[in-house]
């Protein structure tokens, strides 16, 4: 066993620290503090069998080479992703929020049209374009949809802003002059719960106009 | 007297300015804590409890240790003692992804002792309920009782009366950034913490506490932040976790809850029922109010709601009791108390104006002692048209019936002492502001900006804001009863207003006037005396040679003020076949004090409104009585509202005087008694219990006709 007091800086002990995360009071064992060393993983490491593979994703007008499992989402690999070249992608403008199609919050682009990031395996996503929030912009000119987020106040928190901006983005594409009622279809996949909806409608309205 | 001066002088103090982090969080670039990469960073989870009450006779954790990839595996509860509650934490891992830390949750065997539980409050109040709480007999709190003047002769002296029972279920605050945390720890006694947080220092002191360590050696940044709603305060055993964690391994852990867990453990709304009745005079006088109900805030307490409320009764009694069931605790949710309260209340005033054949409008006239709020009622009365409503309810004719109806609501946030600020003015002219505050969405950063980009004549993107770090030391409350504002504007303004006029005592020589003589104009500065002598902002600044000026500031009552009087009005459409629900509109007047920024104010309204309405029709926390677990812990079975169910909301910044108050909270208050209300005006009956839904729209028609 690794010694587990090697971290103890703090001088806290494994008792304390339960103590503290508030379990109650009834005196009991408690199964021992862990910490795995390298010979043991690495002794569990040689019966590895998952598969993984590196696939290229052009994101953003950029090729990476990724190494992936099979059940890495796309999401996984924008956010948390590392190029083979040993660089983090580190694009995390599109959340994860609900892992399960229905917030919108990890919304991109993949070949023009808006899809669920959390919901698409990243070597589906392989020979595609993948444009996130970070690639909307042309440099410091905002996208004619950021700029007038900004300008109506179309975001507070900004959490649910990235999957609403590319929504939004989306539906431009598709429907350059949309109603509101088409605007309310076009995002309806996507949530905010600070409750933005309104000055995001005006917001599309007025992007609708400029694009 | 300090003050902020009239509108006429105010340059952008009460005017639409875009928020300064728009751009960073339009494009992505916006680091929340959940954002965080740091180098070598592992992936934190916790295993947490499927059964609502047990107790735990063994862990095993060798398996999960075993798997390539994990890094640390800790218990988080010791064997002997009792889960409550579905989602409480049982153990915890970091791995090197966060895939292999989800495999590795699943291979922890945990050996359990089955309790028998309860879920529902009638359940938990049920004669032969099993005790879940020891110090609470029948799992029932002792009652709080409130009375005031004589409820007896009250109802003696009533020509009408109502009785009815009202209901509201736990709600979640279903904040889209879960709860969460990145924790690193520099060396054995220097710990980092991005935390998804509304409360920078309240987060820093608590891990200070636990982890024994100075301070001043714990460093908490909330740079951006994906809602808290009440629910963000303190770290949380999941905070305390990460810090764990990445104690014993020696690295960067980042763990955000599961969504799953967010809607378990991470703080709810708690439910009410109350049984009231009340009573009027025949000439519209509210005499008497006596009212009974509960609540559960899970296994803990805190599940108060409000009522009386808002409307004066001079003869009342009301008592409530905490009821515990075996589900995650409650947290503050925005506005705690008060919009379940203010539901009954409104559905009860317009219950007793029937009665009176009154017009629900005049009732509220009569009963209702804020002179803010009376002057509302005739605004909010004029723009949503109250004279089209149904003056018998359900009158209209069709399939697809309208009505009008309102509600109100009245909240504090005049904000208080604590926070500390700095203003610094550096010699190339540029601004930096800072205080340890945080930006929770409403974005006080601009406000900060605005403050003292007015003080100094400047532009707010001049002004380099620093919020959400506990590093330099400078102290703030936590975002919470809308006290942001008032407490953050008013040290701001002294701090600016104190390095303004440190400037003028530089420059005074210079300009040959005296200092009280010196005023900024729009990048200038000037004497008034003569306005020939001028000199630009950065000149000014360039005066300070190798030095600048940095002023702190003081709090003072007289920038701020509490008190905020709301009213709403809401007209609905209801398809008498499907029972369908649809706001067509709502008007939301709202006293905010002075608002510094109205645009971003307006938008507090707005998302008021919308997290009312979300209660109003659609959020319910269902769990199972069986299995005591939620069955709707996502965001596809709990409903919030999304694009569909927006209406027209016309948000009014009723500004009335020229000091501050916040106003994250009451915007959400009177938004499902209004919506109640247009729902009776539309189909004449009345539903008594939260969320409305088309199901509850139908049995009630099917049982009038
Ligand atoms: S996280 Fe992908 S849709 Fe919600
Ligand atoms: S802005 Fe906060 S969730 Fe949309």
């Amino acid at each position: 066993m690794p010694d587990k007091e090697k971290k103890q800086g703090t001088n806290i002990s494994r008792r304390n620290f339960l103590k503290g995360v508030g379990t109650g009071t009834v005196a009991a064992t408690v199964a021992p503090s862990v910490l795995i060393g390298s010979e043991k993983a690495a002794d569990a490491q040689a019966g590895d069998a998952v598969a993984n593979a590196t696939i290229q994703l052009n994101i953003n007008g950029k090729s990476y080479q990724i190494e992936v499992e099979a059940r890495t989402t796309l999401l996984t690999v924008l956010r948390d992703g590392i190029d083979t070249s040993g660089s983090n992608i580190d694009l995390t403008g599109a959340k994860l929020i609900c892992d399960r199609g229905e917030c919108g919050g990890c919304t991109v682009m993949v070949d023009g049209k808006s899809v669920y990031a959390c919901m698409m395996l990243a070597i589906d996503a392989q020979g595609k374009q993948i444009t996130t929030v970070e690639g909307l912009a042309d440099g410091d000119d905002l996208h004619p949809v950021q700029e007038a987020f900004v300008q109506h106040d179309a975001l507070m928190c900004g959490f649910c802003t990235p999957g609403f901006i590319v929504s939004s983005a989306a539906l431009l594409n598709e429907n350059s002059k949309p109603t509101v009622e088409e605007i309310k279809v076009g995002l309806s996949g996507n949530t905010c719960r600070c409750g933005t909806y309104p000055f995001i409608f005006d917001a599309v309205k007025t992007a609708s106009r400029k694009s | 007297m300090a003050s902020w001066g009239e509108a006429s002088e105010s340059r952008l103090i009460g005017k639409r300015v875009t928020r300064l982090s728009g751009k960073d969080k339009v494009t992505g670039k916006a680091k929340y804590t959940f954002d965080i990469n740091e180098p070598g960073m592992l992936y934190g989870r916790i295993l947490r409890s499927e059964t609502p009450h047990a107790t735990v006779m063994g862990i095993d954790l060798s398996e999960a240790e075993a798997l390539p990839g994990v890094k640390a595996v800790i218990p988080l509860i010791e064997v002997g003692n009792k889960l409550r509650y579905q989602g409480q934490e049982i153990a915890a891992v970091a791995a090197e992804t966060d895939d292999i830390a989800k495999d590795a949750i699943r291979l922890i065997y945990v050996d359990l002792e089955e309790l028998p539980h309860v879920v529902t409050e009638a359940d938990a109040m049920a004669a032969d309920a099993p005790q879940i709480r020891e110090d609470w007999a029948g799992n029932q709190s002792e009652p709080n009782i409130r009375e005031d003047g004589d409820i007896n002769a009250g109802f003696a002296e009533a020509a009408v009366d109502v009785e009815a029972t009202y209901h509201t279920p736990v709600q979640t605050h279903v904040c889209l950034e879960t709860h969460g945390h990145v924790a690193k720890w520099e060396d054995d006694q220097n710990l980092t913490v991005w935390a998804s947080t509304q409360g920078v220092f309240g987060v820093r002191n608590d891990f200070a506490q636990h982890f024994e360590l100075p301070a001043n050696q714990v460093r908490v940044i909330t740079e951006h932040m994906g809602g808290g709603f009440g629910s963000k305060f303190g770290p949380g055993t999941e905070g305390r976790t990460a810090v764990e964690l990445a104690r014993i391994t020696g690295k960067a852990v980042k763990l955000m809850l599961t969504r799953k867990a967010e809607h378990l453990v991470a703080g709810n709304r708690p439910s009410m029922t109350q049984s009231v009745r009340a009573g009027a005079t025949r000439d519209g006088r509210l005499i008497a109010y006596d009212m009974k109900g509960y609540g559960t805030g899970g296994i803990s307490s805190g599940a108060g709601f409000t009522g009386p409320y808002v409307y004066h009764v001079p003869n009342s009694r009301a008592e409530r009791v905490n009821v515990a069931v075996n589900a995650g605790n409650q947290r503050a949710m925005r506005a705690p108390g008060h919009p379940q309260g203010a539901f009954a209340m409104d559905s009860l005033m317009d219950e007793l104006a029937e009665k009176l054949g009154m017009n629900p409008l005049e009732f509220r006239r009569i009963n209702d002692p804020n002179e803010v709020r009376q002057a509302q009622y005739t605004l909010g009365a004029q723009e949503i048209g109250w004279h089209r409503r149904n003056s018998v309810p359900g009158s209209g004719t069709g399939v697809e019936k309208r009505g009008i109806g309102l509600g109100s609501g009245q909240w504090g946030g005049g904000g208080g002492r604590g926070t500390e600020a700095r203003v610094t003015i550096n010699a190339d002219g540029t601004v930096e502001a800072v205080t340890g505050t945080q930006d929770i969405g409403t974005g006080v950063r601009t406000v900060i900006a605005m403050i003292v980009a007015e003080e100094f004549g400047l532009e707010t993107t001049d002004v380099r804001v620093k919020v959400g770090d506990s590093q330099p030391g400078l102290p703030s409350g936590g975002s919470g009863g809308s006290q942001t504002t008032p407490s953050v504007a008013p040290v701001i303004k002294t701090a600016a207003a104190a390095a303004k006029q440190k400037l003028f005592e530089r420059i005074a020589p210079l300009l040959e006037a005296p200092v009280g003589d010196l005023r900024v104009g729009t990048g200038t500065i000037y004497v008034v005396s003569d306005r020939t002598k001028t000199i630009t902002w950065k000149q000014a600044a360039g005066q300070l040679g190798m030095e600048s000026i940095s002023e702190g500031g003081t709090w003072e009552e007289d920038l701020r003020q509490n008190g905020a009087a709301g009213t709403q009005f809401a007209e609905v459409e209801i398809d008498t076949q499907t029972g369908a629900i649809r706001v067509v509109k709502i008007v939301a007047v709202q006293d905010c004090g002075l608002a510094i920024n109205r645009l971003t104010t307006e938008s507090q309204i707005n998302g008021g409104v919308i997290m009312g309405l979300g209660q109003a029709l659609l959020e319910e926390r269902f769990m199972d009585p069986v299995t005591g677990r939620m069955l709707n812990a996502n965001l596809e079975d709990y409903k919030v509202p999304g694009t569909f169910e927006i209406p027209e909301i016309k948000s009014i910044v009723f500004d009335t005087h020229r000091k501050v108050t916040g106003v994250g909270e009451p915007p959400c208050i009177p938004t499902p008694g209004a919506i109640a209300n247009a729902v009776y005006n539309a189909i004449g009956v009345r539903i008594r219990s939260l969320p409305i839904t088309p199901d509850k729209i139908l049995d009630a028609l099917a049982e009038k006709a």
